[in-house]
């Protein structure tokens, strides 16, 4: 009996349909949830009408790469914003990972036949393809407010998006298994979106922060969202930012490596604490 | 499209159990949660794993599910290792846990759904397969409705289909009845019941709830982390010399207890 247990597989066909129906359900819920896809949607956009506007004649960008001519205030921060929509979509992520495992709806997808690994970057390319459908539809509004972008920046930014929202949702899902309850884990999203969001070349170019802050240069240096906006810049005029790519692409990796190993049924930090919903 | 898995195990001969678990312990910490612990499900068999809260059945069911693995001992699903062969073990296992694990937001169709991909089935087969379930326990009709308008009795028969919508030989349900009415509790044990006669699927359920146990069922007593009896619901009568299961059930625990002390 051993031998033929020694070959069981499961087939090829069977991980897409794992990854289909985990995609398929975020979206479900992602539908169901019109405030989220609102608010997703409204938050960068106060931050372009409002914020960018205000502050357009008091910071001026001086012509830094991968501009070729002085850019409006707006232009700047546009793929600032879109970082952060998606690193607000990789930590929404979480939170409803931490809310599954709460409610025990994480149990379900853990006891899958199929290796842990793959469940959770299943969930993570689930995440992102939900992230993609935020970006457009901010960058399609942003087109209205003359954030106008070559035309194949639309699609060579597909690429640095996937990178970038591999990054931030691996660090959303290591996060995730860093907490207990909802209460913890929200009150430690306010502690690791605004500093990284601040902290990083997303409103003002590194230049600038240099000539105030040496400190503050080192921090935003040091900071990964960094390279994810500077990838996201680079990718909307058609450009390749290698140095980005690469820390993005590593950090993405550690995430997700931690990431998978927390959530390891021998060796996670589950097993440790009483499972998945040792919460209860 | 329905992937199924190749080289699927093959029907275990008779007298492998539908479950096995031997010399499992398990500590959270310091605290011991489960303590040498054996038992057998056999293929076919209604088989309650009775205890108090806190007797280590969750624990248990945590193990046998890998949501965590087992660091001694061994647990086998049909002859498959849950640890070194989870896919094969798993692939044959449908579970019900304590907690909800429902998708309130979403239909009961949608919940169906999926599951089945979770497990490599397709949309067009897992839609097939959940309506034919749906209609053999009665609630066809609820399909297209949302799990928030379900009542508890109702969500607790969708997560059983649920469980049975990759066709498991081995069901584990996890004090499935908590917080039922009366009638839905006997309804649901009838359900699980017919399961076993019809379909030979072995079950295990974890209750705390003597009156579910009956005549014929297999009856394995756990209490703070250790097995205390196994056996026939007969054979747990008349070692205890009890007049009811009740009062065998509190013997046990009671000897366990001085033991302890």
């Amino acid at each position: 009996m051993s031998r033929h247990h020694h070959r069981f597989r499961l087939p090829i066909s069977g991980y897409l349909i794992v990854l289909i129906g985990i995609c398929w359900r975020e979206g479900l819920r992602f539908l169901n949830q019109r405030g989220r896809f609102l608010s997703a949607l409204v938050r960068p956009l106060v931050w372009l009408f409002i914020f960018a506007a205000g502050f357009r004649s008091v910071l001026g960008v001086s012509i830094i790469p991968p501009y070729e001519t002085y850019v409006l205030y707006e232009v700047y921060v546009t793929p600032g914003l879109v970082a952060m929509i998606q690193l607000f979509n990789g930590l929404q992520s979480s939170l409803s990972m931490v809310y599954d495992r709460e409610v025990g709806a994480m149990r379900i997808l853990l006891v899958s036949p199929y290796p842990r690994w793959y469940l959770l970057v299943c969930k993570l390319v689930a995440g992102i393809c939900v992230s993609l459908l935020q970006v457009y539809a901010f960058l399609a509004v942003a087109w209205f407010w003359e954030v106008e972008l070559p035309p194949i920046g639309y699609f060579t930014v597909m690429p640095a998006l996937l990178l970038s929202g591999l990054m931030l949702g691996a660090m959303g899902l290591l996060m995730s298994s860093l907490f207990r309850q909802m209460e913890n884990f929200a009150s430690v999203m306010n502690f690791v979106i605004f500093p990284m969001f601040f902290a990083s070349s997303a409103l003002y170019p590194l230049w600038r922060v240099q000539e105030s802050s040496l400190a503050l240069w080192w921090i935003c240096t040091f900071n990964p969202f960094t390279y994810a906006v500077e990838l996201i810049r680079f990718a909307l005029y058609g450009q390749f930012a290698p140095f980005a790519a690469l820390v993005v692409a590593g950090c993405a990796l550690v995430f997700l490596a931690a990431s998978i190993l927390a959530y390891d049924p021998s060796a996670g930090v589950m097993a440790r604490r009483g499972g998945p919903d040792a919460a209860k | 499209m329905t992937a199924r898995p190749r080289d699927l195990p093959s029907a275990p001969g008779a007298g492998v159990p539908a479950l096995a678990v031997s010399g499992v312990s398990h500590a959270f910490g310091v605290r011991k949660a489960l303590d040498d612990v054996s038992l057998d499900v056999p293929a076919g068999s209604f088989t309650a794993l009775l205890g108090p809260n806190g007797a280590g059945k969750t624990t248990l069911f945590s193990l046998v599910t890998r949501l965590y693995d087992n660091r001694s001992g061994a647990i086998h699903v049909l002859g498959s290792d849950v640890r070194r062969q989870p896919a094969a073990a798993l692939s044959r296992l449908g579970v019900v846990f304590q907690a909800r694990t429902l998708d309130l937001e979403l239909t009961v169709l949608d919940n169906l759904l999926y599951h089945a991909t979770l497990h490599g089935i397709g949309f067009r087969a897992g839609r097939h397969r959940a309506l034919e379930l749906l209609a053999q326990d009665g609630i066809a009709d609820r399909a297209s409705d949302k799990v928030r308008n379900l009542s508890g009795g109702q969500m607790r028969r969708v997560e059983i289909v649920r469980a049975l919508m990759h066709r498991p030989r081995l069901l584990l349900l996890d004090e499935p009845t908590v917080g039922l009415d009366i009638a839905s509790r006997a309804a649901l044990v009838a359900q699980v019941r017919a399961l076993v006669a019809q379909e030979g699927i072995g079950v295990l359920w974890a209750t705390h709830i003597i009156e579910e146990i009956g005549p014929g069922d297999r009856v394995v007593v756990l209490h703070r982390g250790r097995v205390r009896a196994e056996g026939s619901y007969e054979e747990l009568l008349a070692r205890s010399g009890g007049e009811d299961l009740s009062a065998a059930f509190l013997q046990l625990v009671d000897d366990a207890g001085e033991a302890a002390a």
